[in-house]
């Protein structure tokens, strides 16, 4: 099973990163831009299947490791075989 | 007065900040690595500076698991000095052992600059009286821009636990905060490095004060000390 973990910075975070990447996008022609946040992808591929269980474990897990709470978001897609 | 300085795969200041202890002020200090478990005995536990773990992820976010950290969580729990300097504070947050988050310098620079500091009265070891009203120390991040939400800043001022203001902020910190304590008052983090300004040819000696007004915790004693 493949387990896509999409982290992004909080919506009332500063996001530097976002708005350099934001004027550079603007400044190669794209026009009413409103917003650029950069977060990152994490693909997990795991040997088990969907459950409850596992979809509590890797709350967890993101709240604990792959994001940090504080400054971040985080969802799931969870794909089959 | 025993020292420990912990080290992680890719900690770079864990020498300098031994130095500042070990020389700067004579006292019994010893790495710890990061696979320990136990602390041994130590009164006040020093988070290096560096890249541990590459800064993967995010800075700090995988040191957090390392195994001494139960340790240090312990330590904390039962009121034990420490002090998280650059990669340990980032660290110290990480591990919730100090509020809020550092992310990228607002400008995305790395800033390696000597830095003017505004001393807060942050307590009874942390203070203008300890240190002065200013103090001059380098920094040296790419990911020491200070975030908390509104209530947690709120909070942070109330309680007086700024430890230290930016005079001229190099990150874009809220507040320009430098470095904060937590609630209970044990736990210091700070981006500037008190390890890097101790030495005659450092751009500052202030490095001295700073590791004595955090010993001065629980021995108070240390204020009097010649240098």
């Amino acid at each position: 099973m493949k387990i896509k973990v999409f982290v992004t910075p909080k919506k009332n975070v500063l996001d530097p990163q976002g708005v350099a990447v934001g004027h550079a996008l603007e400044s190669l022609g794209l026009k009413g831009l409103k917003g650029t946040r950069v977060g990152k992808v994490v693909e997990l591929e795991v040997d088990a299947g969907d459950s409850p269980r596992l979809r509590a474990q890797l709350d967890k897990l993101c709240r604990d490791l792959l994001s940090n709470p504080v400054i971040e978001d985080y969802q799931y897609e969870i794909a089959g075989e | 007065m025993k020292i420990a300085v912990l080290q992680f795969p890719g900690s770079n200041c864990d020498l300098d900040a031994f130095h500042l202890f070990a020389t700067g002020l004579g006292l019994p200090t010893r790495f710890v690595w990061h696979k320990e478990t136990r602390l041994g005995e130590a009164d006040l536990v020093v988070v290096p500076g560096g890249f541990s773990y590459g800064d993967y992820l995010r800075c700090g976010a995988i040191a957090r698991f390392s195994p001494v950290m139960g340790a240090v969580r312990d330590h904390a729990e039962k009121g034990g000095v420490i002090l998280g300097i650059c990669n340990g504070f980032q660290i110290l947050c990480e591990a919730g052992l100090l509020p809020g988050a550092l992310i990228r310098n607002s400008s995305l620079e790395f800033r390696c600059v000597t830095c003017d500091l505004a001393v807060e009265d942050a307590g009874p070891a942390f203070n203008t009286r300890s240190l002065g009203r200013r103090i001059r120390l380098p920094i040296a991040h790419g990911e020491g821009n200070y975030r908390i939400d509104a209530a947690g800043r709120e909070s942070l001022e109330t309680n007086h636990q700024v430890l230290l203001r930016y005079v001229d902020n190099p990150n874009g910190s809220q507040g320009s905060i430098a470095g904060v304590r937590n609630e209970e008052g044990n736990v210091f983090g700070m981006m500037p490095h008190p390890d890097r300004a101790f030495e005659r040819f450092h751009p500052s000696r202030d490095g001295i004060a700073v590791a004595r007004a955090v010993l001065s915790l629980r021995f108070p004693e240390i204020l009097k000390m010649s240098a």
